[in-house]
C-alpha cells in the first residue's frame, strides 16, 4: 500500500448525516442516517492529477471536505502528506489548497487585500507572497482588477481570484471541488489548463467532478464513486478497461444498482 | 516517517519555518483584527451609521427633548397670566402686583361670566379664577379678634387646571401670595423666612449626579448593546452566511485566534460607537439637566466626575462590550443568517433594557457584593455607583472579573462552535 510516491492514502473514510424530519419526508425514506460516504478508500501519487467522479449525491464533495479537515470523518482516516486529517488537522491545512464554489472571497475586499490576508493566515514570508502574488496575478490576468472590490467582479474573474489565493502558499497538494462548475467556456479552459500546469510543475491535484470528458482529458487517475463508495480505482487507463470513461461508468452504475436490488 | 522529515527540512529550505510558526501564533489573531478593522474603517456606510450617526441622534433627540420638556413644565418669564378675581379685598389688591398676578376683577353677579372663565380653565385656555367671600376683610377681622365662630372663618375659591403648566404655576403663586399674607397677619413662627439663606444643602454634585445615575446607567447599556449588535452579527453570522467563514477555516489559523480576534477587534469597533452616544448625550445633558430643574446652564455634567471616575467608568464600558460581543457573536454564530441572529438577539436586548431600568429605581449602588457577580446587572450597578458617587471599588473590580471571565468562556465557546460542521455548514 502506497509507495514512496504517494501523497494521499484515504482508508476506509466514512460520513454519516443525520436527516432531518423534512429531508426524510422529501426523500420519502424513515432512515433518519445517510451514509454520505462508506468506507472509501484511495491512493494518490504525487504529481498526478486524481478525478473523483461520480452522479450528484454520490458523496464527492464530503470527501473532499473531510480531505480538508473542515468536517470530520466518522471513522477511517486520510494522510495528506503523511499527515492524519483526523489527527493533525493542523498540519494538513497548511499543506492543502483547497476550493470550491462554496467558499467564498469576502466582496467588500479586493483580490489583491485578500491575497495579503490569506498569505498572512498561512504564515507565508510577505517578500516571498508579494512575489508569488506577482507571478499568478499576471497568469490569470487579475492585475488590472487587482484593486478592484470583489463584489464588482465577474464571476470567471472571481473563480480566478479564489484560486489564486488559494495556493497563496504554494501547497504541495490543491483540492478542487468541481473546478468547471458555473464558469464560462473561456474561464474554465483557463482553470483547467493551469491545472495541468501545477501538475506539470510537480503539485498534485485531487479535484471531483460529474463531466466525464473532464475528466478523460484532464486526469492522470479517476475513482469512480456510485452511493458513497469507491466502485473502482486507478489510473485512466485501468477504469476505462478500452471503454468510454462514460459507458464504464453507466456499466459500473448498473452492476451497482442491480447489488442493491 | 523519514519521509515526513524530509520534507519538513525540505520546506524548511524554503521558508523559514521555526522562525515563522513563532511569530505566526500572533500572526493570525493581528491578520483577523487588522481584517476587521479595514472591513469597518473604510467601509464610509459603516463608519457613518456606526460612529456618526449614534451620537448625532442622541444629541438631536434629547436636546429636542429636553427643550420641550423646559416648554412643558415651565413659564417663561415675560408671561401674562390670565386671573380673575371675584370680590377681590381692598388688603390684598396691593400684594397681588408683586405676585405678578395681574387680577381682572369680576363682578359676582355675572354668574354667567363666571361660568364661562370655568369652562375656559377646563379647556386650559385661562389660568386662574378666585372666588373671595364678599365681606372677606370684614370677617378676616372678626376671626382675628377671636370673637366669631370657627364656621365663619373666611374661604377662598381658587380655581385652576392642574394639566395646564401656566395654569398650576398661577394656582401656587396664589397659594404663596395667601400664605404669606396669612403669616403676616398671624406670626405664630415662621419656617425659611430669610430669602437670602440656600436652605436646601444639596451640591450641585449630589443633584446632577442624582439625575445622571438615574438616566444614564440603563441609557448605556442600550447604547452599548445595539452598538454590539450593529457590529457583531454581520461579521459572524454574515460570513457564515456568505460562505466567506469556511475560507478562514481552511487555513491553518488557530480556531481559537479566529474567535479572539473577532470578539476582541469587534469589541473596540463597538466601543467607538458607544463612544460617539456617550459624546452625543453629554452634549445635550445641560438641556435635559435644565428641563428636570436640576443645575442648568453650568456647562455638561461631565465636568462634576474626577479622572478616576471616569476611568472606571471606561473599564466598566469595555468589561461589559467584551461580554455583550461575547454573548451576540454566539448567537450569531448560532443562527444561519444575519437576519436570524437579529432574532435570537432580540430576547437578551430585552432582558438588557430590564435589568437597565432596574437602575432608575435604585437610590445609589447595590452594596451586597456578591451582586457584582451576576453579569449585566453588574454594569448596571456599577454606573449607577460611579454616577452617583457612591461607588465601592471592591465592586468595580468584581464586576471586571466576572465579566472578563464570562468573556473569556465566550472565547472557548465561539472556538468550539468554529470547530463544530453543523454550526459552520448548517443550513
Amino acid at each position: 500500500m502506497g509507495g514512496t510516491d504517494t501523497i494521499l492514502q484515504v482508508t476506509d473514510l466514512s460520513k454519516t448525516f443525520k436527516l432531518s424530519a423534512k429531508q426524510q419526508r422529501l426523500e420519502n425514506t424513515s432512515e433518519k442516517l445517510r451514509r454520505a460516504v462508506d468506507r472509501l478508500s484511495f491512493t494518490v501519487r504525487k504529481s498526478e492529477i486524481y478525478g473523483l467522479l461520480g452522479p450528484n449525491g454520490a458523496g464527492k464533495t464530503t470527501t473532499l471536505r473531510m480531505l480538508a479537515t473542515l468536517i470530520r470523518p466518522d471513522s477511517g482516516d486520510a494522510l495528506v502528506d503523511g499527515y492524519s486529517v483526523v489527527h493533525e488537522p493542523q498540519q494538513v491545512r497548511s499543506r492543502i489548497g483547497f476550493l470550491t464554489s462554496e467558499l467564498k472571497l469576502e466582496e467588500f475586499f479586493t483580490p489583491s487585500y485578500l491575497f495579503d490576508f490569506f498569505a498572512r493566515l498561512h504564515n507565508v514570508d510577505p517578500a516571498l507572497a508579494a512575489a508569488h502574488k506577482q507571478r499568478l496575478f499576471e497568469r490569470f490576468g487579475i492585475g488590472e482588477f487587482s484593486e478592484v472590490k470583489v463584489a464588482s467582479l465577474s464571476t470567471g474573474m472571481k473563480q480566478k481570484a479564489s484560486l489564486a489565493i488559494s495556493i497563496v502558499h504554494d501547497p504541495a497538494i490543491i483540492i478542487f471541488d468541481e473546478p468547471t462548475n458555473g464558469l464560462d467556456v473561456l474561464t474554465a479552459r483557463v482553470v483547467t489548463d493551469y491545472l495541468a500546469e501545477l501538475r506539470d510543475a510537480g503539485k498534485t491535484i485531487v479535484l471531483s467532478t460529474h463531466i466525464f470528458s473532464l475528466a478523460e482529458r484532464l486526469c492522470d487517475s479517476v475513482g469512480i464513486i456510485v452511493g458513497g463508495q469507491m466502485s473502482v480505482s486507478g489510473t485512466l487507463d485501468e477504469v476505462r478497461a478500452g471503454k468510454d470513461l462514460e459507458d464504464r461508468f453507466f456499466d459500473l452504475y448498473q452492476q451497482q444498482a442491480g447489488e442493491a436490488a | 516517517m523519514n519521509d515526513k522529515l524530509n520534507r519538513d527540512a525540505a520546506q524548511g529550505a524554503g521558508q523559514p519555518q521555526g522562525a515563522s510558526r513563532a511569530r505566526g501564533a500572533s500572526n493570525g489573531l493581528v491578520a483577523i483584527m487588522a481584517k476587521e478593522f479595514r472591513r469597518f474603517f473604510t467601509d464610509r456606510r459603516m463608519v457613518i451609521t456606526t460612529l456618526l450617526l449614534p451620537g448625532l441622534m442622541i444629541y438631536a433627540t434629547y436636546s429636542v427633548m429636553g427643550s420641550a420638556m423646559q416648554t412643558m413644565f415651565s413659564v417663561s418669564e415675560d408671561y401674562e397670566y390670565q386671573v380673575a378675581a371675584v370680590n377681590l379685598p381692598a388688603s390684598i389688591k396691593p400684594l397681588t402686583e408683586q405676585a405678578g398676578l395681574d387680577f381682572v376683577e369680576i363682578d359676582p353677579a355675572s354668574t354667567e361670566q363666571i361660568a364661562q372663565i370655568k369652562q375656559r380653565l377646563s379647556e386650559k385656555d385661562y389660568d386662574l379664577l378666585a372666588v373671595f367671600p364678599a365681606d372677606f376683610d370684614a370677617r378676616l377681622q372678626s376671626t382675628l379678634g377671636g370673637d366669631a365662630p370657627p364656621s365663619t372663618t373666611p374661604d377662598i375659591e381658587l380655581y385652576y387646571n392642574s394639566t395646564h403648566t401656566q395654569s398650576a404655576t398661577a394656582h401656587s403663586l396664589a397659594l404663596g401670595l395667601l400664605d404669606s399674607y396669612k403669616n403676616a397677619l398671624l406670626p405664630l413662627f415662621s419656617v425659611n423666612a430669610n430669602s437670602d439663606v440656600a436652605y436646601d444643602l444639596v451640591t450641585k454634585e449630589d443633584e446632577a449626579g442624582f439625575m445622571l445615575s438615574m438616566l444614564l446607567p440603563m441609557f448605556m447599556m442600550i447604547v452599548l448593546f445595539s452598538g454590539a449588535i450593529g457590529v457583531a452579527p454581520e461579521s459572524i453570522a454574515g460570513e457564515k452566511e456568505r460562505g466567506t467563514i469556511a475560507t478562514i477555516l481552511v487555513t491553518p489559523l488557530k480556531r481559537w485566534q479566529l474567535a479572539l480576534g473577532k470578539v476582541v477587534s469587534l469589541s473596540c469597533i463597538a466601543l467607538l460607537g458607544g463612544a460617539s452616544s456617550f459624546i452625543g448625550l453629554m452634549a445635550s445633558l445641560p438641556r435635559m439637566l435644565g428641563a428636570s430643574g436640576a443645575p442648568a446652564g453650568d456647562g455638561p455634567g461631565v465636568l462634576l466626575y474626577s479622572t478616576t471616575d471616569y476611568l472606571m467608568l471606561l473599564l466598566v464600558i469595555i468589561s461589559t462590550l467584551l461580554l455583550f460581543i461575547g454573548l451576540i457573536s454566539l448567537l450569531s454564530a448560532f443562527a444561519r443568517s444575519v437576519k436570524e441572529a437579529g432574532t435570537l438577539v432580540s430576547p437578551l436586548m430585552i432582558l438588557v433594557m430590564v435589568i437597565g431600568a432596574l437602575g432608575i429605581f435604585s437610590q445609589s449602588a447595590q452594596e451586597n457584593l456578591l451582586f457584582y457577580m451576576i453579569p449585566i446587572y453588574n454594569s448596571v450597578q456599577c454606573m449607577v455607583g460611579i454616577f452617583s458617587f457612591t461607588y465601592d471599588t471592591a465592586a468595580i473590580a468584581l464586576t471586571l472579573l466576572t465579566n472578563l471571565v464570562l468573556s473569556g468562556v465566550c472565547v472557548v465557546v465561539l472556538t468550539k462552535m468554529f470547530n463544530s460542521e453543523r454550526i459552520v455548514f448548517s443550513r
